[in-house]
C-alpha cells in the first residue's frame, strides 16, 4: 500500500517537473528540471522492481545527459555572445 | 488560436486511442512461453544470478552488441561534429571552480570509478551490468572534467581502450561459436558454482569489456563537449 502510494506521488511529482521542463522560459531551470524528472523516475523504477534500468537511468538520464546539456548551453551561449 | 485547437485536437484523438486501450487492457498474470523457458532453465543454463544479466549478455547477447554499435556510432558521430582545431587553449578564460566542487570532486571521483568497476564486475550476481557500471564510471569522469577545467586527458588512451574492448566483446562473441554452442555463448569457460564472483562461465570476463567500452565512449563525448567550448 505504502508503495503505490509512493508511486502515485512519484509519478505526478514527474509530471509537474516535465511540464515545468516545457514551460520554464530560464533554460537553466528547464535542464535542472529534466534532469530531476530522470532522477525520480529511477526511484520509480526501483520501486516497480527494476534496479538494472533505475540504475542506468539514473547514470545516464540525471547525471550524464544533464551535463551534456550544461556543455552545450555554454558554447550556444558563447556563440551568441 | 488555430493552432491552440488543433493541438487540442490532437490531444483529444491521444486520450481517444489510450482510453480504448486502458479499457482492454487485462494484467498479464502468467509469464509468457519464453520469459518461463529463461525464468526456468536461466539459472542451470547461464549460471548467471542475476536473471536479467543471463537474457541480456546470453540468450540476447546480439542485441548488446547492437547496442554498444549504436552508442559507438553515436560517440564517433560527436567526435567528428566537434573536432578541436584550437589546441592549446592559449586564450581561453576559465571561470574559478568553487571550493565545494574541487574537494567534493577529490573524494567521490574514485569512489565512483571504484563502484562502477565494482557493478560491471559483479553484473552476475547483483543488479547492474557492463552498461551500467559504464556509465557511472564516465560519471565520475566527467565530474573530474568539471572540476578541473584545466587537466589535460588524451582522447588517445580513451580511443585505445575502446577500441580493444570493442574487439575483444566481438572476438569473444566469435569464440563461442567455435568453442561452444553459438555466437557469445558463456560455456567457453566452466559454469562454476552458483552465486559466486567466478561463475557464469564468460559473462564477467564480456561485461568488463562492455564496460570499459561503454565508459571510455562516455567519456569521450564528454570530453570533446569540453574540448570544444571554445571554438567557434
Amino acid at each position: 500500500m505504502l508503495n503505490i502510494i509512493l508511486a502515485i506521488f512519484l509519478g505526478i511529482l514527474i509530471l509537474v517537473l516535465a511540464v515545468m521542463a516545457v514551460q520554464n522560459k530560464n533554460i537553466v531551470v528547464s535542464i535542472i528540471a529534466a534532469g530531476a524528472v530522470s532522477l525520480f523516475a529511477s526511484v520509480l523504477y526501483l520501486l516497480l522492481a527494476a534496479p538494472d534500468v533505475a540504475m542506468t537511468e539514473a547514470a545516464i538520464g540525471s547525471g550524464l545527459s544533464t551535463i551534456i546539456f550544461f556543455y552545450v548551453l555554454n558554447k550556444i551561449k558563447r556563440q551568441d555572445g | 488560436m488555430v493552432k491552440d485547437s488543433f493541438i487540442i485536437l490532437v490531444l483529444i484523438g491521444v486520450a481517444f486511442i489510450l482510453a480504448n486501450l486502458f479499457a482492454g487492457f487485462t494484467g498479464n498474470i502468467d509469464l509468457s512461453a519464453v520469459a518461463n523457458h529463461y525464468a526456468e532453465n536461466g539459472p542451470e543454463e547461464v549460471g548467471s544470478a542475476n536473471l536479467v544479466t543471463a537474457v541480456v549478455v546470453t540468450y540476447r547477447g546480439l542485441d548488446t552488441l547492437g547496442e554498444v554499435t549504436i552508442l559507438f556510432l553515436s560517440a564517433a558521430i560527436v567526435g567528428f561534429f566537434l573536432k578541436v582545431e584550437n589546441k592549446d587553449h592559449k586564450n581561453r578564460e576559465l571561470k574559478y571552480t568553487s571550493e565545494i566542487l574541487n574537494t567534493a570532486s577529490q573524494i567521490l571521483v574514485p569512489i565512483m570509478l571504484l563502484f562502477g568497476a565494482y557493478v560491471f564486475i559483479n553484473g552476475h550476481l547483483s543488479p547492474g551490468g557492463g552498461f551500467q557500471g559504464g556509465a557511472i564510471i564516465a560519471s565520475g569522469l566527467v565530474l573530474m572534467f568539471l572540476a578541473q577545467p584545466k587537466k589535460a586527458i588524451g582522447h588517445k588512451l580513451i580511443n585505445i581502450v575502446e577500441s580493444i574492448s570493442g574487439v575483444s566483446f566481438v572476438l569473444l562473441g566469435v569464440a563461442g561459436i567455435l568453442f561452444a554452442s553459438g555466437f557469445l555463448d558463456n560455456k567457453i569457460l566452466s559454469l562454476g558454482r552458483f552465486g559466486t564472483l567466478f561463475s557464469a562461465g564468460l559473462i564477467p570476463i564480456i561485461y568488463i569489456f562492455v564496460g570499459l567500452k561503454v565508459g571510455s565512449e562516455l567519456t569521450g563525448i564528454g570530453l570533446s563537449l569540453r574540448e570544444n567550448q571554445d571554438e567557434a
